[in-house]
């Protein structure tokens, strides 16, 4: 043992590996593929929609399509995402030799794998995959639902135990492990929005675990939760999916705020502006989430009293969110700005997210989802050299951005119009004034698909010839400790705590 | 418009950056609507939007004057200050009180949208996979009822024939209301949860199977009003549009007492045999607004059973009946004993055992339905 050793040979290093930087890797690679499977998926639809009329597949396929892209999306793509991400960067910011619990580590990712397939293999089943959309409402989950759907709530189930102990792994390990003197107001953005993510996480996949549970014993036990014949009440699901649902949303956003706000001051080369509010903001909105859930619910027939409650009380998240991008805003204001690759996926993050934060206003949830994206891949391209020790290519980035950026707002900006002008969701065919809209909207998911393609090739060619990178500090304005490791970083760092000085390590 | 233009539009948004006003013809913004509480909705959208855009336009000024002016390039010095306790107090308050004034006008358009006192016709809509029922309550029990299907044919849908004016938004049997009424809708479901949503009504209610909500309407202009179910409901959840006819008091009236007359003309009319001509001709019809979406145009099967060939087609006439009447259980499969006249059963019974090569010879009269759900 010691600072020599290294990883072991062949399979079993990733098998057997207790190391966060390797999981963390295994979660990156994970996240991509489902992010491609989920991609791909989302081309279905998009072709199928090209056009009034049915032309490639059925209804019924159609549905299982949203279904799993939805399903795969959230939580193979996105979470898994930034859960890689924590696993590689948390110990290093914190100047912790790796996670409290590396061993659950191991299990929490090596058990997605098998539930993903297993996910995926209902498209295979007598019935077909579930198609009930990834809100799976009761009674069509349920009653009506085909028989795979049973397949489906087991997934679910490992999802949550995977997540639950990644959650508990993070929460341990930035409660214990912190280097002597980073004390929690020093913390990087990063690790602060993460701990409270984890928390969210903690509190609401066993309330979506509820919700499973209660589907299989109406499934196959005679119960009638969700049944209004056998004295339950479909609506109890809705409660029930949202209470978790609300929450899910900021813990896909939540750590993308994390990262922007550690790239926009490395690129501004100034300290991160307000850094006590964001942290004050980070948990504002995150105990908010808890009391919002009904706004996905308006049209079921609440009392007023209670729609009321839930307007008001979703409004009021718009105040710590806005606190947030004035705070980023202002970060930049009379910096010296630099617009490398992370920091342009930044500025499309912050561009989507503010008119999207105006759209939730006015209701919707993908535009936090997709700029969740735009992060992640901010976060690749910062960190990579870090990763791997090689640069990659900027021109390639920035292309990739560009055309990332220009063939997701061409895919998603007509569906604002679509939508008011009042197409449903979740149609697989639609009436001719919707035509001009759609097609638009498929030629940009088309792009915007193309582009991840764009990303995969930049990532294998850094990785495969990048150019070596010589110094521990790549981006000259960045700051925090896993900058002053070696690129790329060792298999082991931080063996000995590092000391942290009294001034600060986040600014 | 073809793909060449739309791809052309897509050029040039790309120039202009403003993606989407370059399709200026198209509907962009939310439908105005018609009623009294849809004006006030769209006010609201509007105060809001222009707030956004006001709030957004201030925010992006700062954010690209910084790019712009900002810019390492130009050999600037970061400045390094990182706190103020008194900009993020104002940031916090300032937006606290718009949204303050947002929530008022909110407030008394939602006590509005909720408030279905004194309605002078009640409505009872229950959505079903995948067409809607229309019941007119009458409080001498003398109610109304029926479906309302899509119009639209398989053949417009799989693209061999064209496309019409409202392709996927008309219905055999519109709902009718008169207008300057206030209508009442009690809205269920059968089955799944569904959603009745007519943008220019400014109505929209989910359909909860067990559960009856209620919404309102009152509307001022005589005109057809159209809408689609907006909560997945399974395969067909794209293909159950709604069609509203507003109409004057007397046209209403009179369309009201027709419907009466016809369902005592339904029932005389169960007592009648028909020839088998006539059988297979209504037979077809209904064949194809109710059972071609699952079973196929030419009755080869999809989301349900091969009619062609089929062993309940081809056996015993009861089994057939009792499967059209009362449907299979766990499957999308319905009972349509309560959603078909005696006589449209009876027809699509005879042209199922009669037609796609099923050539049993045999005539179901509306007798024999009768007398099947009689037991």
């Amino acid at each position: 043992m010691g600072a020599h050793h290294g990883p072991a040979k062949g399979m079993s290093r990733w098998l057997l590996t207790t190391n966060h930087k390797d999981i963390g890797t295994m979660y990156l690679w994970f996240s991509f593929a489902m992010f491609i499977l989920g991609g791909a998926f989302a081309m279905v639809i998009r072709a199928e929609l090209f056009q009034p009329g049915m032309q490639l597949v059925e209804p019924g396929f159609f549905n299982q399509m949203t279904t799993l892209h939805g399903l795969v999306m959230v939580f193979g793509a996105i979470m898994p995402s930034f859960v890689g991400l924590a696993n590689w960067m948390i110990p290093m910011m914190i100047g912790a030799p790796d996670m409290a619990l590396p061993r659950m580590n191991n299990w929490s990712f090596w058990i997605l794998p098998p539930s993903f397939l297993m996910l995926a293999s209902t498209l295979f089943m007598e019935g077909g995959a579930p198609a009930f959309g990834w809100t799976f409402y009761a009674p069509l989950s349920t009653t009506y639902a085909p028989p795979s759907v049973t397949f489906f709530i087991f997934a679910i189930h490992i999802l949550g135990v995977s997540s639950i102990m990644g959650s508990i792994n993070i929460i341990a390990t930035v409660m214990n492990m912190r280097a002597p003197g980073m004390s929690y107001m020093k913390m990087p953005l990063f690790v602060w929005t993460w701990l409270i993510t984890a928390f969210l996480l903690v509190a609401v996949m066993p309330v979506l675990a509820g919700a499973v549970t209660m589907m299989l014993m109406d499934i196959h036990f005679g119960t009638s939760f969700f049944s209004a014949a056998g004295g339950g009440d479909p609506v109890l699901f809705q409660h029930v999916f949202w209470f978790f649902g609300h929450p899910e949303v900021y813990i896909i956003i939540l750590p993308a705020f994390g990262v922007v706000s550690q790239i926009i001051p490395a690129f501004s080369r100034k300290p991160l502006f307000g850094y006590a509010s964001m942290v004050y903001a980070t948990a504002s909105i995150a105990l908010l989430s808890f009391i919002v859930w009904a706004h996905h619910m308006y049209t079921v027939g609440m009392p007023v009293a209670g729609e009321l409650f839930f307007m008001y009380a979703t409004m009021l998240i718009a105040v710590p969110t806005g606190v947030k991008v004035f705070n980023w805003i202002t970060t930049m204001w009379r910096g010296a700005l630099s617009f490398e690759t992370p920091m342009l996926f930044c500025l499309g993050f912050l561009v989507l997210f503010t008119l999207g934060g105006f759209t939730g206003l006015m209701l919707s949830i993908a535009p936090a989802v997709a700029g969740a994206v735009f992060s992640m891949t901010a976060a690749v391209y910062y960190w990579i050299p870090k990763w791997t020790g090689r640069m990659y290519s900027e021109s390639m980035g920035r292309i990739h951005f560009w055309v990332s950026f220009i063939g997701f707002n061409i895919a998603f900006f007509p569906q604002h119009f679509v939508g008011l002008a009042g197409m449903p969701r979740r149609i697989p065919d639609y009436s001719l004034q919707f035509a001009d809209f759609n097609m638009m909207s498929s030629i940009g998911a088309f792009i915007y698909g193309a582009s991840q393609l764009l990303f995969l090739y930049n990532v294998i060619v850094t990785i495969v010839a990048g150019e070596k990178v010589g110094e521990d500090k790549i981006w000259d304005g960045a700051e925090g400790l896993e900058w002053t490791v070696p690129c790329p970083a060792p298999y082991h760092t931080f063996e000995v705590p590092p000391k942290i000085d009294a001034v600060s390590a986040h600014a | 418009m073809n793909f060449k233009t739309v791809a052309k539009a897509c050029v040039v948004s790309l120039l202009v950056s403003g993606p989407t006003w370059a399709l200026a013809q198209n509907q962009i913004n939310m439908a105005k609507g018609v009623t009294e509480v849809g004006a006030q909705i769209y006010g609201l959208h509007m105060l809001i939007f222009w707030i956004c855009a006001v709030i957004g336009v201030a925010v992006f000024a700062v954010m690209f004057y910084s790019i712009i002016y900002h810019r390492k390039s130009r050999g600037v010095t970061p400045a390094q200050f990182h706190d103020s306790t008194q900009v993020e107090i104002i940031w916090t308050i300032i937006p606290f009180l718009i949204l303050i004034g947002m929530a008022v006008p909110a407030t008394s358009t939602l006590l509005e949208v909720y408030n279905t006192d004194d309605a002078e016709i009640d409505i009872l809509i229950t959505g079903y996979q995948w067409k809607w029922k229309y019941e007119y309550l009458d409080e001498q029990g003398d109610n109304v009822a029926f479906f309302s299907n899509l119009a639209t044919s398989q053949e417009e849908i799989y693209n061999t024939d064209a496309k019409g004016a409202n392709y996927l938004l008309s219905v055999d049997e519109p709902m009718v209301i008169p207008v300057d009424t206030k209508v009442r809708f009690l809205v269920t479901a059968n089955d799944v949860i569904h959603s009745w949503w007519v943008p220019e009504l400014a109505v929209k209610r989910d359909a909860i199977p067990g559960f009856i909500n209620e919404a309102w309407t009152k509307v001022p202009t005589e005109g057809v009003y159209r809408g689609q179910c907006t909560e997945l409901c399974g395969a067909y959840h794209g293909f159950m549009p709604i069609e509203v006819h507003a109409v004057s008091r007397e046209e209403y009236d009179a369309w009201l007492a027709a419907k009466r007359s016809e369902k005592v003309a339904q029932t005389a009319a169960a007592q009648q045999a028909l020839g088998f001509e006539e059988l297979m001709a209504s037979g077809e019809a209904v064949y194809r607004a109710q059972c071609s979406a699952c079973h196929g145009a030419q009755g080869e099967g999809g989301v349900g059973n091969a009619i062609a060939g089929s062993a309940i087609a081809l056996g015993e006439v009861a089994k057939h009946l009792e499967v059209g009447i009362k449907g299979v259980a766990g499957t999308a499969m319905q009972a349509f004993g309560g959603q078909l006249s005696d006589v449209d059963m009876a027809a699509v019974i005879t042209y199922q055992r009669n037609a796609f090569g099923n050539n049993t010879g045999d005539i179901v009269q509306p007798a024999d339905v009768v007398n099947h759900k009689q037991g």
